[in-house]
């Protein structure tokens, strides 16, 4: 088997093997696990009203997990998506509402101002990285924090002491009349269009640029980078900011698309950590984010036709996801078992 | 004749690599019994296999007359055997007491009892003539002192055969010869000793007799009286081997790097090289001769703009490149094989062929603007693997790491090389390779002198200094002390100035390189 | 509200608030003196505290006064196991650890709220009858000014998270155990050359945050909040961690750090009732401890160094 196949058979093998953990754990639970997932099926599929929806789930998620890849690929761990995106969804909400202008300026003057709130606060994790050799996980979770109690703090105060903001102009919002009508009233937005050209912005960047050359050199090697020229510290703030700049515009779906305001949070959206999923299932390849994206979305969405649908709750598929997580983490051992399986079928 | 050791037509697989090949090594009660063989030759191995890291696939291996499996480090400790290792396995931060104790450590109701310990270590340290400190930490102390804990580390536990995998690589002459008297010290106490080098001087100073292999296989044993380097260098490699490099005389022209009253310092800001007078003309080659330490490292980054100098200046072709950026002084026209090929000279992980353009990325016709032609990368690649003969797996996509590392050091000479500098700066360009990689690139340096370019070699290794270079600049404690002329020298000679201990007023005026 | 009245009152409630973050904090400096990293000590938490709060439920009117601590025990005990999920990846299948502790988070807060669903049918469990109670030490609840200070209102569990700290650090500095668990941190290769087995001492440390992470969160859920829900531990896992850098890996400074914290949380949410400090805005407070945490790590309040071989998996063989 070539490193190529087992590389794409490694997620692949995860999922199945997490689906089938998750109905035993419904079994055990006394639950019926086939009931469980056609509830599940027809929550993501079931008609055009949860499709739309579930469209409009996989949005961040997609920007969420480049954020993560991205800064993977070049060689960082940004934990920090949480954040960066709490606080490019407030940016985008106040700039949404505090505004009156047309919307071909209003909305991507939202977008550009959740970009550059979600941008600066991971440029804060690169720059102490850079200079003071903090580690940026670390330095992102504590400013995961930090960011969700400023947002909060900031809610506060633009609400005269309520818990949510106005609701943003019509000028600056993604949804659309059509895409609702298309969608039997769901909360379908133009989003996931803002996320797939990041997709090929990512791509683009890592691909096909000289910078995406230096971004990824550093990430390998910061030694080699420095003896080839390459300015280090630059190269890591700089992966850091475009990082950020993904899950700021990641907030600015929820904000722009499906909330239409930024409310009090009492803790994280989850999103975030969920990128990380994301990222990892995709191998941190923009298509794989995609793709992961498209897994996780539509399972966190469709989770919500469980309880009703089938009396099982939906938390089901988080402890799905998270054993997920553990088997492509554990990558190493299920490449071993494959190609042991590979080798007993050449020997036989 | 009693063997505490033997090893009897060992042989180990790694899947379809045969690493050991019916190898024999029996070792004498208190004899020094050195292992010689090339990098790759399949050293280590053996010495794993007896250390109880491997198991073999064949042969056996017998612990004074007896036939014993050793399936882990602890039982090869209870056979008394210990290992001191190249790579010291010595924990930074603890004390030197700590690192020996650790995983038998005396306890007093439950308490580890480091008084008793230390006065144990000191003990011992006294016996073997090992002076070490056992409440400093180790990252305070000497390598030469760290190796003396390695020892004891062995003794501690109550060795009787102790392995040195290696153990001159990073000491300097002086750390040397006190070893060799702390061997000889060890065997006038009744240990026996296996010696891992591929030094062919140490050997036959030290050993009694040597074991050679070759790709993997046994080629025999020799009582070392009864040898010579030159036998034991073409059992080594399997062919007559050149001593000197062939190459007709250096012609220096104008000068290309000048260096005056230079001063850097280090990464905790201790001055390194102090106030260095350097130059290097075209069509000739410099080699730097010096101890490890003695700032050859700070003086190779302050050329190439990797570290900030302190004051003095450094010209390439009469313009000033003090403290540019690294990427102007590429551009200038300097050329860099870096001393560590995995730290700097390589991306690991990038297909080896996205290592050739490691500087050369953003100029066209590799880039257009800002947009990479991956085309021409390949390109590029494959020429440079062409002309360099860089065995790669899968072309220039092979996966720089997967390479072995002669090839990874062809390429990054290539690379170098290609960019056509008027100055190239060779650092250990040889380290670790077989001879093979090692004529090949010393013929490819002499081949850019010969074509007018200014060559700057360091090297630790006399015998390259000697061969490869047309003058001689030795570096002590952060100066140049002497220039030589290399065929007017010797190694004698050299061994003293890196060391120390000539007096400037002895100079020699050799600074015409060809005379 | 006079001074003293006003130290009577946040002093005992800081020591309140950092108790969890002690045991959970130390559980992190076992398991990164090792060389693990574990962010998964939120996960463990609600673990802890969804397990802690469903025995004292379910077993209060048999137990009685013994209640809280066999729900202790069964955190301890649940939050053991649990973190070998942590153990298993990082360790044996050598996932990136930071990835698997992720993960444990998830699976920690889905489990237990999973569980939470299907055996009460609701998503907040009752409040519990018996939570852990103060009570004073007699005699040195009568010495002047630090009798009302520190032995009025005490929890047998805050003593006992003193008495874990220094326990932690006898067991880390003193004993065999502990110079082999900082040396597999530091340098397992040089620890597996002298015959300590690398994965076993890294698989211990593991199993030991995860008892102390189920404990901090057992502690918490029945001193602060009573009952269980998703959002009854929101971000003390985290804390905790923080508070272990802070303290530089090291038990008495992560106590020292936990009980700071522990004030930074009291003035957060007390504040408003405080003189001095009532125009304070919360925020400022809340984000205290992971501002200083991040300018700690930049070195602007002493470096603090992480074990050296923290993060990475140990592979036999490799160099």
């Amino acid at each position: 088997m070539s490193n190529r196949v087992i590389n794409i058979l490694v997620p692949i093998v995860s999922i199945i093997i997490g689906l089938i953990v998750g109905a035993i754990v419904m079994v055990v639970s006394g639950y019926d696990p086939i009931q469980g997932y056609i509830a599940l099926w027809t929550g993501i599929f079931g008609d055009s009203y949860s499709i739309g929806n579930t469209i409009r789930q996989i949005t961040p998620y997609i920007l969420a997990g480049l954020a993560v890849a991205f800064a993977f690929r070049t060689g960082l761990f940004n934990i920090g998506v949480e954040g960066q995106l709490i606080l490019g969804w407030l940016a985008a909400a106040w700039v949404g509402y505090a505004f009156e202008l047309p919307k071909v300026i209003h909305l991507p003057l939202a977008l550009l101002a959740a970009a550059a709130a979600g941008a600066f606060w991971a440029f804060i994790a690169g720059f102490l990285k850079a200079k003071f050799k903090v580690h940026e996980v670390i330095a992102t979770i504590m400013l995961n924090y930090t960011a969700l109690y400023i947002a909060n703090a900031v809610i506060k105060k633009l609400s005269d002491g309520g818990f949510k903001t106005e609701r943003v102009l019509e000028s600056a919002s993604l949804r659309s009349p059509f895409l609702r009508e298309l969608t039997d009233n769901s909360s379908l937005h133009y989003g996931i269009i803002v996320a797939l050209l990041m997709v090929v912005v990512m791509w683009f960047i890592l691909e096909k640029t000289t910078r995406g050359y230096e971004l990824k050199a550093v990430g390998f090697n910061k030694n080699a980078a420095d003896y080839a020229g390459m300015s280090v510290n630059k190269n890591i703030i700089l992966a850091m900011t475009i990082s950020g700049m993904f899950a700021g515009l990641g907030g600015a779906m929820e904000a722009l698309g499906t909330f239409q305001n930024a409310s009090i949070k009492p803790g994280f959206t989850g999103i975030g950590f969920d990128g990380i999923a994301v990222a990892l299932l995709g191998a941190n390849t923009p298509l794989g984010v995609v793709f992961g994206a498209s897994l996780f979305g539509s399972l966190k969405y469709g989770a919500l036709n469980m309880p009703n649908a089938a009396g099982i709750p939906e938390e089901i598929v988080s402890i799905i996801i998270a054993l997920i997580i553990f088997f492509v983490a554990s990558g190493y051992i299920i490449r071993v078992g494959l190609q042991k399986l590979s080798k007993k079928k050449e020997g036989q | 004749m009693e063997y505490v050791i033997e090893m009897l037509g060992i042989r180990k697989e790694f899947g379809q690599f045969v690493a050991n090949d019916n190898i024999t090594l029996q070792l004498k009660q208190g004899e020094i019994h050195a292992l010689l063989g090339e990098n790759g030759a399949g050293k280590s191995t053996l010495m794993n296999v007896l250390f109880g890291l491997y198991q073999p696939e064949g042969g056996e291996i017998r612990v004074r007359g007896k036939a014993v499996k050793i399936t882990n480090p602890n039982v090869a400790n209870d056979l008394g055997i210990g290992m001191v290792h190249q790579h010291f396995m010595l924990v930074e931060n603890f004390t030197v007491t700590e690192n020996i104790i650790l995983g038998s450590e005396p306890t007093k109701m439950g308490i580890v009892n480091i008084k008793d310990a230390a006065k144990k270590v000191q003990a011992l340290s006294e016996k073997y003539g090992l002076d070490v400190d056992p409440y400093a930490k180790i990252e305070d102390i000497t390598v030469g002192m760290q190796q003396r804990v390695e020892i004891l580390k062995t003794l501690y536990r109550g060795a009787e055969i102790l392995i040195f995998d290696e153990p001159t690589a990073s000491l300097t002459p002086q750390e040397i010869t006190e070893l060799i008297q702390i061997m000889r010290r060890l065997i006038a106490e009744g240990k026996s000793i296996i010696l891992i080098t591929h030094k062919l001087k140490e050997i036959m100073e030290v050993s009694d007799r040597v074991t050679i292999i070759r790709k993997g296989e046994g080629i025999g044993t020799v009582v070392t009286a009864n040898t010579n380097p030159n036998q034991l260098a073409e059992m080594m490699v399997g062919r007559q081997v050149e001593f000197k490099t062939k190459k007709i005389e250096a012609n220096p022209t104008e000068e290309v790097l000048a260096i005056e009253n230079l001063v850097v310092t280090d990464y905790r800001n201790i001055d390194k090289v102090k106030g260095l007078h350097l130059n290097v003309r075209k069509g000739e080659i410099v080699g730097i001769a010096g101890i490890d330490g003695n700032g050859q490292s700070e003086l190779i980054e302050a050329i190439t703009g990797l570290r900030k100098i302190k004051s003095g200046t450094v010209k390439l072709n009469g313009q000033d490149i003090t403290n540019m950026k690294p990427r102007k002084i590429t551009e200038e026209g300097v050329g860099h094989i870096p001393q560590d090929r995995h730290k700097h000279g390589l991306v690991l992980d990038f297909p080896i062929g996205h290592n050739i353009v490691l500087q050369t990325y953003y100029q066209a016709p590799i880039a257009k603007g800002f947009v990479m032609d991956y085309k021409k990368v390949s390109e590029k690649a494959r020429q440079i693997i062409k002309e360099y003969d860089v065995r790669t797996g899968n072309g220039e996509m092979t996966p720089a790491r997967a390479l072995s590392g002669g090839n990874q050091q062809k390429a990054i000479i290539g690379r170098e090389i290609d960019r056509n500098p008027d100055l190239l700066i060779a650092a250990l360009p040889t380290r670790g390779l077989d001879v093979g990689a090692i004529e090949f690139i010393h013929s490819r340096l002499i081949e850019q002198r010969d074509k007018g370019k200014a060559v700057l070699l360091i090297s630790f290794e006399l015998d390259e200094v000697m061969n490869v270079s047309d003058r001689i600049a030795v570096i002590y404690d952060g100066q140049i002390v002497d220039e030589l002329n290399p065929k007017q020298t010797t190694e004698q000679e050299l061994g003293l100035l890196m060391a120390g201990q000539s007096k400037k007023n002895n100079k020699r005026d050799v600074k015409e390189g060809n005379d | 509200m006079s001074f003293l009245e006003m130290l009577y009152f946040i002093i005992p409630s800081a020591i309140l608030y950092a108790t969890p973050l002690i045991f959970t904090a130390i559980g992190g400096v076992f398991s990164e003196r090792s060389g693990v990293v574990n962010i998964g000590l939120e996960g463990l938490m609600i673990i802890g505290a969804f397990v802690g709060i469903y025995v004292n439920l379910e077993y209060a009117s048999q137990l009685g006064a013994a209640t809280i601590w066999i729900a202790m025990l069964a955190a301890v005990v649940i939050g053991g196991i649990f973190s070998l999920f942590h153990a298993v990846a990082s360790i044996s299948f050598r996932a990136d650890q930071t990835v698997s502790g992720v993960a444990i988070n998830l699976l920690g807060l889905a489990v237990s709220v999973f569980l939470v669903k299907m055996i009460y049918d609701k998503g907040q469990t009752d409040m519990i009858t018996r939570p852990i109670g103060r009570f004073a030490i007699p005699y040195l609840e009568n010495i002047p000014f630090f009798g009302p200070l520190l032995f009025r209102d005490v929890y047998s569990t805050s003593i006992l998270a003193f008495a874990v700290a220094i326990g932690a650090w006898f067991i880390i500095y003193k004993t065999p155990f502990g110079l082999r668990l900082r040396a597999v941190g530091e340098h397992p290769m040089a620890a597996d050359t002298m015959g300590i087995n690398v994965n076993k001492m890294r698989y211990i440390a593991v199993v030991i945050s995860g008892a102390l992470g189920g404990l901090g969160g057992a502690v918490y859920a029945q001193t602060i909040t009573g009952d269980f829900s998703h959002a009854t531990i929101a971000g003390q896992g985290f804390m905790a961690i923080a508070a272990m850098i802070f303290g530089k890996w090291h038990p008495i400074g992560a106590l020292g750090a936990a009980l700071f914290f522990g004030l930074a949380q009291t003035l957060s949410i007390a504040g408003s009732q405080i003189p001095f400090i009532e125009n304070v805005p919360a925020v400022y407070l809340q984000i205290l401890p992971y501002v200083l945490t991040i300018l700690a790590l930049a070195g602007f309040i002493g470096k603090a160094n992480a074990p050296k071989a923290s993060g990475q998996p140990y592979i036999k063989g490799k160099r």
